[in-house]
């Protein structure tokens, strides 16, 4: 029951993973691609919680956390560099 | 009553997907990058606010696991969630990305345009001074 409720999740998961993907294509906008980007990080995030669930470990927490870090550094340094033309500038 | 604990951890997983499958449908069907941002935004975030205790409830219940690391997962993502989402649209209005053509109501325009003025006005007063 369990593990039939954990792989519907991650289905969905799935799903919504590949509508961002579609919005990641195609959109018209940098910042567009920005977001898809942002919510496909987010979202694997939690698909490999659930792929942890399903197997039963505890290896996968540490992923969670690096995911996490990684994705909201890199929408941060995407969001400045088209805004100012440079992730970094020097006063 | 394990078991029952697993399943409504499971459920409020599953519950978790559902949410961040709307979000993916509002990514795919809102008209411009603002509203777009709102599904991205809040509703991914729920969602993975939900998987993320689904998954800290079930390891607690079953394995015994009170996992710190989890936790502070699902704080760094309430927290960044949100930051990252206001930067990304602020961003795009600054770029110049168009709202949709049915939007109402622009308040940031006027107050972009007299931040800009000011910041000219400032810039010829310095190289006035040079």
């Amino acid at each position: 029951m369990v593990d039939l409720l954990l792989q519907a999740s991650l289905v969905l998961l799935m799903l919504s993973i590949a509508g961002c993907m579609y919005r990641l294509l195609k959109g018209p906008s940098v910042s567009d691609r920005i977001a898809a980007l942002d919510t496909i990080g987010i979202l694997l995030l939690s698909m490999i919680a659930v792929f942890g669930m399903l197997q039963g470990t505890t290896v996968y927490f540490d992923i969670i956390l690096v995911i996490g870090i990684v994705s909201f550094i890199g929408t941060t340094a995407f969001a400045r560099y088209i805004e100012r033309g440079a992730v970094m500038e020097d006063e | 009553m394990n078991e029952a604990l697993a399943i409504g951890s499971a459920v409020i997983v599953l519950f978790g997907s559902v949410l961040s499958l709307f979000s993916a449908f509002g990514l795919i069907r809102l008209p411009d990058v603002y509203l777009r941002s709102h599904a991205a935004t809040k509703s991914a975030t729920l969602g993975v606010l939900f998987i993320l205790t689904g998954a800290f409830l079930y390891y607690t219940f079953v394995h015994d696991v009170v996992s710190v690391k989890l936790l502070l997962g699902i704080v760094f993502v309430f927290l960044t969630g949100p930051v990252a989402g206001h930067l990304n649209a602020r961003a795009a209005y600054r770029t110049g990305v168009r709202l949709w053509e049915r939007s109402t109501r622009d308040d940031l325009k006027e107050a972009l345009q007299q931040e800009r003025a000011q910041a000219k006005k400032q810039a010829e007063i310095r190289d006035k001074l040079r």
